[in-house]
């Protein structure tokens, strides 16, 4: 059955440089002497830890609890002592520390106890959700948002279709290609429960054009599977960026996520196919998240390929096992091409978000002085989301964020298509990063000094209300006084006029 | 190693703005080449002369405003402006009413607005109108084509003309109206325009050579839109509107214009539509917005030929668009991702 895709507008067709990463089978990465975790490994609010110095770990167990609700536990990715709860660096474009929990492994990779669930399909959603919550589970495209939350269909939606996204359109990245060449079976695992969990009634597992072998990895595996009849793979061309989750969408469902809204608000949710894997391995093997495939790849490169690696990892470990050649301050990038960021560290931990060590871009682009704007609308053209990136440049330039604001600032997605084909090299994503951080702290600023007038407004209403029911409690008291007084007066009356009015009636 | 990028993305395309005006100077060869064809060698002593006093002018304008030179030297802007002017210029434009145009362009039109980027308003237009208006008698003295001239010019008269305005025929082998003048005052003679093409001026469809050149500036506007340098919609929307409304006159009141075809082969139409008013600088810049500007310069060119007081209307109709353009891209911004209809 052939379903008609829909499209997005732009785009970019790139050069993908698949190739370089993907001729190798996916290695196992030796287990390192110490392996640093950041608390924050997702979005949300970051985990608390629940172990202290110098406490022993098995691999698997928990060492950091969930704290609020967007939010999820953090496991000891290997066994071993715990040697420090401190801020350490941490892989962030700004450079900053965070709060880290380090272990020095044993070299024993103990197993703690794992508990399998047998037939998922005896759990309720809701058990699932909080296994997978307690799994530490978060979405491995990149972005890290906690799973078990995008596991809920709630009350209000029916969720229509489910899209597992192994459409990976950044150039350079492979690591869903390869989770899909090999590890097929535990991906249709993962969409089992899934589609379970979210009482979904059709499942697309997208994948773009330029992976056959995935493609046809997963044809094999899901015509063998009976059980999955309402699943079907969907093969949408290559253009960036049709992995990004509201591109994916549209392409596969013709329907567009409102502004500001979520998909599930359309009926859809989508999860990657790293992330449906890790759900499998979480219910039916009882392992929490404590590895992904990190693709290592770049022109200084010698070895590329995947690499299943431990959450903590150091990256210079990675680097070194792949044969790379760069000085040791030369910045390498985290993620792909088009939306990675520089670091220029590399003694920096190997996360839950992190898909991509890229060393050593082709064509990259060069720190030039841009021109200025002429106008020419390259970049309307290749917005996926019709901005008018120019005016946003010319807003976001001059400051006047009001206006940028009024130009769908926030609908942007970063993608990176306009400053690619800006003919004036612009870095215009730049700048919309900036405008959108400036917006944002404005915003919170006038939400703080907006409480404080509140306060400020109510204290005043208090101090006037409080004067108010003084001046009434007095009024009250003088009125009492005054009708007690007036009432004295008046018996003393009344006795005298009972007196006069004996003396008439006598 | 170059100095890579501080934030993504990290990859950029192959396009760049002087490879952008590099690709326009490409697409005027064949134009020149007929030009010279049809008017003589003229033509290119007035570019020559255009391009040096606009490079000058550039300079001496990039110095007093600070700016680098290398940059904004190389990105052939300066260039694209001179090389439009001149060919838009009668081919013995005397030397002072070049320099006059180009230094316009440059310091007024271009710098004082802010330089590349920044003017509102298509320099070379706006320095053709200044000419047309202060000098129209030079403006709209043309040669007569070579063949139809008894002393065709040579490269050494051409430039002995331009410079110092000696002439060595008589003065009225030299001086000649353009195919859309003489349509224009013919039909104010109460001609039938019918009758009007009739005349050794006109060839198959407009002006003899015009026609051709035209021709060929519209050869040249399709090898842009192969190579993407400008896009369809302002081409295709000016050349629609003025057929349009030319087609409607032609059959409602044939005695007061030519054919829509004189129409597209005549004066500036096909300079207009791929060269002048696709320069993204002072065009509209969002899909719709192409399509009202350019059907707006078509019907505005089109009421200045017949009803206005000039000959050729676009030039005017160009910088009239121009100062719609803000409010035109404010009305026409296209529907972003996820908007509620």
């Amino acid at each position: 059955m052939t379903q008609k895709l829909g499209s997005f507008p732009g785009g970019l067709i790139l050069d993908g440089h698949k190739k370089q990463s993907t001729q190798v089978a996916i290695r196992k990465m030796p287990l390192s002497k110490k392996l640093v975790l950041p608390l924050q490994q997702h979005i949300g609010e970051a985990s608390t830890a629940i172990v202290s110095v110098g406490t022993k770990v098995l691999k698997g167990q928990k060492i950091a609890k969930a704290e609020g609700h967007v939010s999820v536990y953090l496991h000891a990715p290997s066994s071993g002592t715990i040697t420090a709860i401190d801020e350490q660096p941490v892989p962030h474009p700004s450079g900053l520390s965070a709060l880290c929990i380090s272990i020095e492994t044993d070299g024993l990779d103990q197993w703690t106890k794992r508990e399998p669930t047998k037939d998922f399909t005896s759990l309720s959603g809701h058990e699932i959700r909080h296994i997978i919550r307690e799994a530490g589970i978060v979405g491995l495209g990149g972005a890290g948002f906690p799973s078990f939350i995008k596991l809920n269909p709630g009350i209000h939606h029916n969720v229509e279709t489910l899209i597992i996204n192994g459409v990976e359109c950044e150039p350079y990245i492979t690591c869903d290609d390869m989770i899909m060449r090999e590890r097929t079976e535990g991906i249709l695992d993962g969409i089992e429960i899934i589609c379970f969990a979210l009482r979904v009634k059709q499942c697309v597992i997208a994948i773009e054009d330029n992976k056959p072998e995935a493609i046809a990895a997963v044809e094999r595996a899901l015509s063998s599977r009976l059980d999955l009849t309402s699943t079907k793979v969907v093969i949408i061309p290559t253009r960036y960026p049709a992995g990004s989750e509201k591109q994916l969408i549209q392409v596969v469902t013709g329907k567009q996520v409102p502004s500001r809204g979520l998909p599930i608000d359309i009926g859809v949710v989508c999860h990657n196919v790293g992330t449906a894997y890790a759900i499998a391995r979480a219910i039916n093997h009882g392992e929490p998240s404590i590895s992904r495939i990190v693709t290592v790849t770049g022109k200084n490169v010698e070895h590329a390929g995947n690499f299943e690696t431990l959450f903590g990892t150091p990256m210079h470990e990675l680097l070194t096992f792949c044969g790379t050649k760069r000085q040791s301050d030369e910045p390498f990038i985290l993620g792909g091409p088009m939306m990675g960021y520089n670091l220029s560290g590399d003694h920096l931990p190997v996360t839950k978000t992190s898909n991509c060590i890229l060393v050593g871009v082709d064509d990259s682009a060069e720190a030039s002085t841009p021109l200025p704007c002429i106008r020419c609308g390259e970049c309307a053209t290749a917005c996926p989301v019709s901005l008018l990136p120019q005016q946003l440049y010319w807003h976001s330039r001059a400051k006047d964020l009001e206006k940028a604001n009024e130009y769908n600032l926030f609908d942007c997605i970063e993608c990176g298509c306009c400053s690619y084909v800006c003919p004036s090299e612009i870095p215009l994503v730049h700048y919309f990063r900036f405008a959108k951080t400036e917006i944002m702290n404005q915003q919170q600023e006038s939400a703080k000094s907006d409480v404080a007038r509140i306060r400020h407004e109510n204290r005043l209403a208090r101090i006037e209300q409080e004067q108010q029911e003084k001046n009434l409690r007095q009024k009250q008291r003088k009125a009492a006084l005054a009708a007690s007084q007036a009432a004295k007066a008046k018996a003393a009356e009344l006795v005298v006029e009972t007196t006069t009015d004996n003396q008439e009636h006598n | 190693m170059s100095l890579s990028r501080l934030s993504s993305p990290f990859l950029s395309g192959t396009n760049r703005v002087t490879l952008q005006m590099l690709q326009l100077l490409v697409a005027l060869i064949p134009a020149v080449v007929a030009i010279v064809y049809f008017f003589g060698p003229s033509v290119l002593v007035t570019i020559t002369l255009a391009t040096v006093i606009a490079l000058l002018a550039e300079t001496l304008m990039l110095w007093m405003r600070n700016r680098p030179l290398k940059p904004f030297l190389t990105d052939g802007s300066a260039v694209v402006t001179a090389v439009l002017l001149a060919i838009a210029l009668p081919p013995l434009a005397p030397w002072w009413l070049t320099t006059i145009g180009i230094l316009f362009a440059i310091i007024f039109a271009k710098h004082l607005y802010g330089g590349l980027g920044y003017n509102p308003f298509n320099p070379a237009m706006v320095a053709y109108v200044l000419l047309l208006i202060s000098f129209p008698l030079e403006m709209t003295t043309w040669l007569p084509m070579a063949s139809l001239s008894d002393q065709p010019h040579d490269i050494n008269t051409a430039f002995q003309f331009i410079f110092s305005g000696q002439w060595s025929g008589s003065i009225d082998t030299m001086s000649g109206a353009t195919p859309l003048d003489t349509m224009k005052t013919q039909i104010g003679l109460a001609q039938m325009p019918s009758y009007i093409i009739q005349q050794p001026l006109f060839g198959l469809f407009g002006g003899k050579g015009w026609e051709w050149i035209n021709i060929w500036l519209a050869v040249g506007g399709i090898y842009l839109l192969y190579r993407r340098v400008i896009s369809w919609h302002i081409p295709v929307a000016m050349l629609v509107g003025l057929s349009v409304i030319s087609l409607i006159t032609w059959l409602i009141a044939p005695e007061l214009t030519g054919s829509p075809l004189f129409h597209l082969v005549s004066g500036g139409t096909m300079l207009g539509a791929f060269f002048i008013a696709t320069d993204p600088v002072s065009a509209s810049t969002t899909v719709k917005g192409k399509i009202v500007y350019g059907a707006g310069v078509g019907l505005l060119t089109y009421i200045i030929r017949i009803w206005g007081g000039y000959p050729d209307g676009v030039a005017f109709a160009v910088l009239i668009m121009n100062m719609l353009v803000p409010l035109i891209d404010y009305y026409t911004q296209p529907r972003v991702y996820g908007a509620m209809r």
